[in-house]
C-alpha cells in the first residue's frame, strides 16, 4: 500500500532528483508529519524535554529531603501562585510527586521507548517503508503533546489545598474526588485521557504494521527481538489503557456529575478504583520495560558479535511476562484488606513473573558467553542495565510476598525497588538505545569518551540515590513524605548527594549531543561492525527520507540460525 | 544473636527449597500445607486465653492501678534508629515469624545478585575482544535453558512455602473475647475508639517539636494522646476512615492496614511486651500526610484497665464487682489534646512545626 503511494508520488514529482530523499518544507515536515522517522525524532525530542522537567522535579524533591524539616516548599508554593503558608507548601510536595510520576511514566519513558525508538526502528527492522497508518501516527504524537500541556496546565490552577493536583500518580479516590477541590485534578485526569488515547492509537498502528508490513521472508520468528518487544508492548497498551480510561472517566463523573462509583456514601467503593487502576497499572510497568528488553537484546548481540542466545525463549519470555502481567495487579494493594486467599493467589502469581524474567537475564549473559565483546558505549549501558535490573528484580520477589509487604508497603523500599527497575532498568536501556542508534538517526558519531563518563557518573549517581532508600524503607520511612523523623536523616543526606552526581553526569549527555552535531565524525552505514545484523544497518546513516521502496527480501541463511538471516542489499 | 538469626532464616528457606525440590520430583506426603504448619507460626497458640479474660477481671484494676502517666519511650525500641539498615526490632509474634522470612529473603536476594555479578565479571574478563577475538556461534542449548527455567522456579517455590505460611498466620482471627480497638483516620490525625470499653474515642495529634523534646520523644512520631492497648493479649484491631484513605502502620509490629472510608478492616494485633511503638500514616491522604503519626502504648492489663476507667470508659464485669473509677485519683488523658493549640476531632489543623 505504502509502496504504491510512494510510486504514485514519484510520478508527480518531477523536481526531485532522488524522490526517496525529497523532504517537505519545515512546517509540513515537523507539524504535519507522516514519516515514521520524523515522528520518532519528535517523540525523542519531546521525551527529552519531559525528562528534563521530570528530572528537575526530582531534584527539587531530593533537595527538600536532604535534611529534616520543610526548607524550600514555601518558596515553591509562592512561585506556583499559591500562598506560602504551611498547608499550601505541603500540598506543593504532593504536586511534585504527582507530576514527577506522571511525567516520567507517560511523557518520558513511554514516548521515548515506543514513540521514539519504536517508530524509528520497527519499520526499519521489518523492512517496511513506513508505519501502517502514517497520519494516525501523527495524531498519536500530538495527542501526547496535548496531554502534556494539560498536565502542565494543571500545575497552575487550584487543586484544593493549593495549586496543582496533589493526589499521587495513582490518583486514588476519594482523595482525588471529594478530597481535592478545584480544576487541577480534572486537568491532570484529562491529560491521562489524551496521552492514553495517543498510546492506544499508537498501539493499533504498531500491531497492524508488524502483522502486515513485514518484508518478504521476515516471518514472525525471524523478527528482531526489539520488534517482538514492541509487539507485546502494543498488545499490553491496547488491553490495559481502556481500563485506565474507564477508571479515570468514573473519577471525572464522581467529581463533576454526582456519580458515586468510588464514594461509599452512595454505595460505591474506593477500593474498586484501586483494582481498576492497577489492572492497568501493573501491565503499565511492563509497557515501560519490555521495549527496553528488546533494545538490550539487540545491543548485547551486536557487541558480543554473536546471535542472541535462545531467541525463541527470549521472544516467548516477553509474551509470558505480558500475559502474567495482567493477573498480578492486586500485589499493589496488599494492605487494603484483601482476604487471605486473594493475597495468597497474588503472592504466588507475582512470583511466577520472576521465571521468564530470569530466562531473559540468563539468556543475555549466555549471549555474551563465548562472544567477542567490545565495550562500546551502548554495551556498557546494556551491561549496567542488566545488573541493576537484576537487583530491582530480586527486591521485586521480596515485595511479592504479601506477608512481608506489611512492613515495607508504601515505604521507601518500594521507591527503591521501582526506581531500580525503571530509573535503572528502563532509563539505562533508553540511554543504551540512544547511543546505539544515535549514529544511525543523526548520521554523526557521538563521543565514546563522554558517553562512558556519562555512564559512570549516572551509574554511581543512581546507586547512591536509590540503594540507601532500601534501608530507609526497611526502617519504616513512608513514601510521599516531605519531612521525616531525625533517625532517617543519614541515608536521606546520602541519597540527595547521589542526585548531584547523577545530575552532573546528565550534563555530559547534553554536551555529547552538541559535540556530535558540531564536531562529530560522520557515521558509517554500520558503525558497529559485523555484530549489527538487523536491517537498519543496511541503510545509510541517516536513512533516506523514504526507505525500502523496493522491499528487501529476507533469505534464510542455512549455515547460521534463523535470527541471523541476512537481507539482500536494500534499494533505497 | 544477629548472625544466628540470619543463619536461621537462611536455613528455613534452604529447608523449604529442599522440600520444594522433593515436591517437584514427586516425593509423596509433603504438602505445602504441612510445611506451612511446621513453621513457627504457632506462636499465636501460645497466647493464654486466660490472659485475654483479664479484661473482665476487675480485681486487677482495683489493686494498685494508680494514675496513668504516659510511658517514657525506650530509645531504639519501637522507633527507627539513626542510619539503620534493617527492619526495626520486632515486638509481635507475626513480626518474629516475618522477620525470619525477611532474613532468608535478604540472603536469597544477595546471593542471586552476587551470582549474576560474578557471571558478568567472568564474561567481561574472559570474552572481551582481546581475550577472545573469534566469537562462538552457539545460540541454543536446550539443557541449560531448561535448567535456568526450572531452578528459579524451585527457588520461588522454596520462598512461597514459608511465605504462604506467614500469610495464613497473619489472618488468624482474634478470640471472641478479645478487646476491640478501632483506629479512625481523619485529615490529618487519628482517632482511637474503644467499643468494648464504653465506646469512648481518643483523638491523637502530632506533638510540636518543642513539646516532643520536652517529653523526650522523637519529633514527628510523638503524639499527644497515644493509642493505649493491653500488652500480651490478642486485640481485635479495626481501621476505617472518615474522609480519604489513610493507612495505619507500625513497623516494629510488622503491621499495616489501610483505613478506608466505608470499609471496616480487621486484623489481629498482638504486642508481646509493654512499650511505646511508633508508626506513621502510610497512604497519601493530602497535605499533612506526613504529619499524622501513630503512637501505640502497650500496657499490662491492669494498667490498661486503669487507663480505660480514667478515660471515662467501662470495663466489662466491673459493675457487678462494684468497682468504679475514682476520678480524683486517676487524671484524665486529655480528651482533646495535651498539646497547646492542637485541634480536637473536626477542628481545623494547625501548623505543628511552629
Amino acid at each position: 500500500m505504502a509502496t504504491t503511494a510512494d510510486s504514485f508520488q514519484a510520478h508527480t514529482d518531477d523536481h526531485a532528483h532522488n524522490h526517496a530523499d525529497h523532504k517537505p518544507g519545515f512546517f509540513a515536515r515537523w507539524f504535519m508529519s507522516t514519516n515514521h522517522k520524523d515522528i520518532g525524532t519528535l517523540y525523542l525530542i519531546f521525551a527529552i524535554i519531559a525528562g528534563i522537567i521530570g528530572g528537575a522535579i526530582s531534584g527539587i524533591m531530593r533537595m527538600e529531603l536532604a535534611e529534616p524539616g520543610i526548607q524550600y516548599l514555601q518558596w515553591w508554593a509562592e512561585f506556583m501562585g499559591g500562598t506560602p503558608d504551611f498547608d499550601t507548601s505541603l500540598h506543593m510536595w504532593n504536586v511534585f510527586i504527582t507530576a514527577h510520576g506522571l511525567i516520567m511514566v507517560f511523557f518520558m519513558v513511554m514516548p521515548a521507548m515506543i514513540g521514539g525508538f519504536g517508530n524509528w526502528f520497527v519499520p526499519l527492522m521489518i523492512g517496511a517503508p513506513d508505519m501502517a497508518f502514517p497520519r494516525m501516527n501523527n495524531v498519536s504524537f500530538w495527542l501526547t503533546v496535548a496531554g502534556f500541556v494539560s498536565l502542565l496546565f494543571s500545575l497552575f490552577v487550584p487543586g484544593g489545598t493549593g495549586p496543582g493536583a496533589g493526589v499521587g500518580w495513582t490518583v486514588y479516590a476519594p482523595l482525588s474526588t471529594t478530597g481535592s477541590q478545584g480544576p487541577a485534578v480534572d486537568f491532570a485526569i484529562f491529560s491521562l485521557h489524551l496521552a492514553g488515547a495517543g498510546s492506544i492509537l499508537g498501539a493499533t498502528n504498531f500491531i497492524t504494521t508488524i502483522f502486515n508490513m513485514r518484508a518478504p521472508g521476515m516471518t514472525l520468528h525471524k523478527m528482531p527481538l526489539f520488534v517482538w518487544s514492541v509487539l507485546v508492548t502494543a498488545f499490553l497498551l491496547l488491553l490495559a489503557l481502556p481500563v485506565l480510561a474507564a477508571a479515570i472517566t468514573m473519577l471525572i463523573t464522581d467529581r463533576n456529575f454526582g456519580t458515586t462509583f468510588f464514594d461509599p456514601a452512595g454505595g460505591g467503593d474506593p477500593v474498586l478504583y484501586q483494582h481498576l487502576f492497577w489492572f492497568f497499572g501493573h501491565p503499565e510497568v511492563y509497557i515501560m520495560i519490555l521495549p527496553g528488553f528488546g533494545m538490550i537484546s539487540q545491543i548485547v548481540s551486536t557487541f558480543s558479535r554473536k546471535p542472541v542466545f535462545g531467541y525463541l525463549g527470549m521472544a516467548y519470555a516477553m509474551v509470558a511476562i505480558g500475559v502474567v502481567g495482567f493477573v498480578v495487579w492486586a500485589h499493589h494493594m496488599y494492605t487494603v484488606g484483601l482476604d487471605v486467599n486473594t493475597k495468597m493467589y497474588f503472592t504466588a502469581a507475582t512470583m511466577v513473573i520472576a521465571v521468564p524474567t530470569g530466562v531473559k537475564i540468563f539468556s543475555w549473559i549466555a549471549t555474551m558467553w563465548g562472544g567477542s565483546i567490545e565495550f562500546k558505549s551502548p554495551m556498557v549501558w546494556a551491561i549496567g542495565m542488566i545488573f541493576l535490573f537484576t537487583v530491582g528484580g530480586v527486591t521485586g520477589v521480596y515485595l511479592a510476598n504479601g506477608g512481608i509487604d506489611d512492613v515495607v508497603h508504601d515505604t521507601y523500599f518500594v521507591v527503591a525497588h521501582f526506581h531500580y527497575v525503571l530509573s535503572m532498568g528502563a532509563v539505562f536501556s533508553l540511554f543504551a538505545g540512544f547511543y546505539y542508534w544515535f549514529p544511525k538517526m543523526s548520521g554523526r558519531m557521538h563521543s565514546e569518551l563522554l558517553s562512558h563518563l556519562h555512564f559512570w557518573g549516572f551509574f554511581i549517581g543512581v546507586n547512591v540515590i536509590f540503594f540507601p532508600q532500601h534501608f530507609l524503607g526497611l526502617q519504616g520511612m513512608p513514601r510521599r513524605y516531605p519531612d521525616y523523623a531525625d533517625a532517617y536523616t543519614y541515608w536521606n543526606e546520602i541519597s540527595s548527594l547521589g542526585y548531584t552526581i547523577m545530575a552532573l553526569s546528565m550534563v555530559l549527555f547534553f554536551v555529547n549531543i552538541v559535540y556530535a552535531f558540531v564536531a562529530g565524525k560522520k557515521a558509517a552505514d554500520n558503525p558497529w561492525g559485523e555484530g549489527a545484523t538487523t536491517l537498519e544497518w543496511s541503510l545509510s546513516s541517516p536513512p533516506p527520507f523514504h526507505q525500502f521502496e523496493t522491499l528487501p527480501v529476507i533469505e534464510d541463511h542455512h549455515t547460521a540460525h534463523d535470527h541471523m538471516s541476512e537481507a539482500k542489499p536494500a534499494t533505497a | 544473636m544477629k548472625i544466628l538469626g540470619s543463619l536461621n532464616g537462611f536455613h528455613r528457606i534452604a529447608t523449604s527449597l529442599a522440600m520444594a525440590a522433593m515436591l517437584a520430583f514427586g516425593a509423596q506426603g509433603v504438602s505445602a500445607q504441612e510445611v506451612a504448619e511446621a513453621t513457627p507460626s504457632q506462636q499465636l497458640e501460645t497466647i493464654d486465653p486466660a490472659a485475654a479474660a483479664d479484661v473482665a477481671d476487675p480485681e486487677a484494676v482495683a489493686e494498685g492501678s494508680g494514675a496513668y502517666t504516659p510511658m517514657k519511650p525506650t530509645e531504639g525500641k519501637g522507633m527507627p534508629i539513626p542510619a539503620g539498615i534493617d527492619v526495626q526490632t520486632q515486638y509481635s509474634p507475626i513480626g518474629h515469624q516475618a522477620n525470619a522470612l525477611h532474613i532468608g529473603l535478604v540472603w536469597v536476594m544477595a546471593l542471586i545478585s552476587l551470582f549474576v555479578l560474578a557471571l558478568f565479571v567472568w564474561v567481561i574478563l574472559k570474552y572481551n575482544k582481546r581475550s577472545n577475538p573469534v566469537p562462538s556461534k552457539t545460540s541454543h542449548n536446550t539443557l541449560i535453558e531448561v535448567v535456568w527455567t526450572v531452578v528459579p522456579a524451585l527457588i520461588l517455590l522454596g520462598i512461597a512455602v514459608p511465605s504462604i505460611g506467614l500469610l495464613s498466620a497473619q489472618y488468624k482471627s482474634p478470640p471472641k473475647d478479645a478487646i476491640t480497638v478501632k483506629a479512625i483516620g481523619y485529615q490529618w490525625y487519628w482517632g482511637y475508639a474503644y467499643p468494648d470499653n464504653g465506646d469512648f474515642e481518643i483523638v491523637s495529634n502530632m506533638l510540636t517539636k518543642e513539646e516532643a523534646e520536652a517529653r523526650g520523644e522523637p519529633f514527628q512520631l510523638a503524639v499527644d494522646n497515644r493509642m493505649v492497648v493491653p500488652a500480651g493479649v490478642p486485640i481485635r484491631f479495626q481501621t476505617t476512615a472518615a474522609d480519604v484513605i489513610h493507612s495505619f502502620a507500625v513497623p516494629s509490629l510488622w503491621f499495616k492496614l489501610d483505613a478506608i472510608p466505608g470499609r471496616l478492616n480487621e486484623k489481629l494485633l498482638m504486642i508481646e511486651e509493654p512499650g511505646v511503638y511508633y508508626g506513621q500514616c502510610s497512604e497519601l491522604c493530602g497535605a499533612r500526610h506526613g504529619y499524622m503519626p501513630i503512637a501505640v502504648e502497650a500496657l499490662p492489663m491492669d494498667q490498661y484497665n486503669a487507663w480505660v476507667l480514667a478515660q471515662g470508659g467501662t470495663i466489662a464485669g466491673a459493675d457487678e464487682a462494684g468497682i468504679e473509677a475514682d476520678p480524683a485519683a486517676v487524671p484524665l488523658q486529655d480528651p482533646e489534646s495535651a498539646a497547646p493549640g492542637a485541634p480536637g476531632a473536626g477542628a481545623a489543623p494547625v501548623d505543628p512545626t511552629v
